[in-house]
């Protein structure tokens, strides 16, 4: 691959020798699994295998479960109950993949942030990024339709409240929302559409993560400091990195063994925690649950979602400005997705040359304030739409727009960065360098 | 760091805690100690068999459970009944046979009946659809250690009659502190001393309704001791793999840090 010099693959015995000349497989594995890393890469840099492990035990579980799935309004939810009680293993499938689901989740938001604070979305790495938004995006919709799939209370009204937002547009709305549906309302066919879609989209997600990875080995990894890997010659190159195996495999590995001791406790002891009860009810769609409440990972968008209410003074003047054509409504869809499209532009919001927020001191602060709007919209999106929450959504809400079109932009002009260390392999020394002698094994962050 | 990470998940488990939290409503769930609590906790196959008898006296006459099958009653780790006793149990529910054309007796492969005549719902999975006491002080921690608390929540609704009983548009309501909004439409079902225990158990109101709550509990999750077991054995064998990693990790880093250090 292009990018950083390093030794590539030459096959020795006869037989490699037989099968590079004719494809190219062996030298491809091994370019991708010796290809030079930036050797300071901390902790933070663990999620993408991570999520690597997720996708696949995604798939793995998703098609096991398929087996015994039936998709129909009428046998859905019974045949849950027959993975669960009846099948070998069933039940533990079931309860791997739906919290999986949220492993999956926590992990890409940690890797989001992680881009986020070291400016890993920054040049030359826009596509990597852009390359991930579109899977995040995928999982959000993969994740969306699956939940659908149990056919329970909150399956039918997540569904009916998640595609009413497209109705939510003016004109061409409702003949979306009922293209999407197959018909004028959560039934048999939207079932069945959801559960198609549900099994496409993971292998879409696959290959773009090969893209994504892709991307990213054609520039190199970002690192901690954000400065460049030295590529003037393999010799220079091999001062600042190391080869992705064993060092960086063995490590990643290493915090995938503890994140699962986790995961496993969680799936063995309280596999119900994160969902919510109202999805052991059979879908009636006579009856409305008393607070339809999306999973965790959906809370901050659906936060920024309902913040936006027909009192708040920018509404209204969107209202006004349009002749009533945005409405509340349709201000909180376009706020939601709003939400999601300046989080993918922010490699062309973000002035600063730096990258690394480790090296701008006015930018680590509106982050750790990014995180914790983050926190917060997480939790307000699970309260009710009442009292004093509604404000605290808006604030919240407020503040995410204000971080990546404001922030962002101006702090690359007014803020004076801190001095960079010359190069990887300097921070690397400085790090376990004598003056440091008692310092952990683990890398500063 | 890594302390780091685990504080993050810790979070996030604690703010979609919220979630749950949001959807319950104002009524009074009081914590009971159960058998099946905690990583640890195991069925009281006693208790079950208690409460299958509670079920099937009291409950079976509005109720269903159209989703057990009558043969798991035999199964390990749930009320244990030993075979013939589950034949000769299934027998006394009669199920219309496709194939004959008639009614007969029911045999432990089928479910129990199913029962919508009096409009009551299906108990199969009640113990897993109601969230229960979000203590202590409303963190929602006790769902993290004890369970979602589905079995505190109709420990609450049989205990929770107040008496007071009132007609709106021909339906009596009965005032319950459990239920949410505070008038439920079941009438009061327990008493104590509605049914008479083999094992001379107590059969106050509160242990009649305990009984019956674990027993719904296992009806609801039947597989929940496996689960713990199976939880269990993965911890232990992934803690091995992540001391074995982090001591393989250790070694390979070392010579590359030791050269750092006299860099």
């Amino acid at each position: 691959m292009a990018g950083i010099p390093h030794d590539h693959y030459e096959p020795k015995t006869g037989a490699e020798k037989w099968v590079n000349s004719r494809l190219g497989i062996i030298g491809l594995i091994y370019d991708t699994m010796m290809i030079p890393t930036p050797k300071n890469l901390n902790w933070m840099w663990i999620w993408g295998i991570i999520l690597a492990f997720c996708l696949g035990l995604q798939i793995v579980t998703g098609i096991i479960l398929v087996m015994h799935y039936t998709p129909h309004v009428d046998l859905a939810f019974a045949s849950i109950e027959h993975i669960m009680r009846n099948v070998n293993g069933g039940h533990f499938l079931r309860y791997l993949h739906m919290n999986g689901a949220s492993l999956f989740f926590l992990a890409v938001y940690l890797h989001i942030f992680r881009g986020l604070y070291y400016g890993s979305y920054k040049a030359p790495r826009e596509i990597t990024w852009i390359i991930g938004m579109l899977i995040y995006l995928l999982m959000m919709g993969t994740a969306f339709m699956g939940y659908v799939l149990p056919w329970g209370q909150m399956s039918f009204w997540g569904a009916t409240v998640i595609t009413g937002l497209f109705g939510a547009i003016p004109l061409i709305g409702e003949p979306i929302q009922t293209w999407l549906l197959g018909g004028p309302a959560v039934d048999n066919a939207t079932l069945n559409r959801f559960f198609s879609l549900h099994y496409l989209l993971p292998f879409i997600i696959a290959g773009l993560t090969i893209v994504h990875i892709w991307a990213f080995h054609t520039t190199g990894n970002n690192n901690p400091t954000g400065v460049d890997v030295r590529r003037e010659n393999k010799e220079v190159a091999k001062k600042d990195t190391l080869p992705f195996w064993p060092y960086f495999v063995i490590k990643d590995f290493f915090a995938l063994a503890l994140i699962l001791v986790v995961f496993f406790a969680v799936v063995g002891w309280m596999p119900n925690y994160l969902g919510h009860p109202d999805n052991y009810i059979e879908a009636n769609p006579l009856v409305t649950p008393a607070h339809i409440v999306p999973e965790w990972y959906f809370l901050p968008f659906y936060a920024i979602l309902r913040a936006f209410t027909a009192d708040v003074w920018i509404v209204m003047f969107a209202d006004w400005i349009t002749f009533g054509i945005v409405d509340a409504k349709f201000f909180g869809v376009i706020a939601m997705f709003g939400a999601i499209i300046v989080l993918a532009l922010v490699p062309w919001l973000d002035t600063s040359r730096v990258r690394s927020g480790r090296f701008r001191p006015m930018f680590r602060w509106w982050y750790a304030i990014f995180i914790v709007n983050f926190v917060v919209l997480t939790w307000v999106g699970a309260m009710p739409a009442e009292g004093i929450y509604p404000y605290i959504a808006l604030a919240g809400a407020t503040y995410w727009f204000a971080y990546f079109l404001v922030i962002l932009p101006l702090l690359g002009v007014i803020e004076k960065p801190e001095e960079l260390p010359e190069t990887i392999e300097a921070d690397f020394n400085a790090h376990y360098g004598k003056s440091k002698d008692d310092a952990a094994a683990t890398p500063a962050e | 760091m890594i302390k780091k990470i685990a504080l993050t998940a810790a979070a996030a488990l604690a703010i979609s805690g919220g979630a749950a939290l949001a959807a319950g409503g104002e009524s009074h769930i009081h914590d009971v100690q159960f058998s099946f609590e905690g990583p640890f906790g195991k069925f009281d196959q006693m208790q079950l068999q208690r409460g299958l008898q509670v079920y099937t006296e009291v409950c079976a006459a509005c109720h269903g459970l159209k989703y057990v099958p009558l043969r798991t009653l035999a199964d390990p780790g749930g009320p244990e009944l030993p075979e013939d006793q589950v034949r000769a149990y299934a027998a006394q529910f009669e199920i219309y046979d496709v194939e004959k054309d008639e009614d007969r007796p029911r045999i432990p492969t089928d479910h129990f009946p199913e029962n919508t005549a009096a409009g009551a719902p299906d108990l199969s999975l009640m113990a897993k659809a109601r969230a229960g006491f979000h203590g202590p002080y409303g963190t929602g921690l006790s769902q993290l250690f004890n369970g979602m608390g589905g079995p505190e929540y109709i420990t609450s609704i049989l205990t929770g009659y107040t008496g007071k009983e009132k007609e709106e548009a021909g339906t009596i309501f009965y005032e319950n502190t459990a239920f949410p909004g505070g008038w439920i439409s079941m009438a009061p079902p327990l008493y104590g001393e509605d049914v008479e225990y083999a094992d001379g158990h107590s059969t106050s109101l509160h242990h009649e309704a305990e009984d019956v709550s674990a027993f719904l509990m296992w009806a609801a999750e039947p597989k929940m001791m496996d689960r713990k077991k199976t939880g269990l054995i993965a911890v232990i064998f992934l803690t091995l793999l992540t001391v074995l990693l982090y001591a393989t990790n250790k070694r390979i880093w070392k010579p590359v840090k030791k050269a750092a250090k006299e860099a």
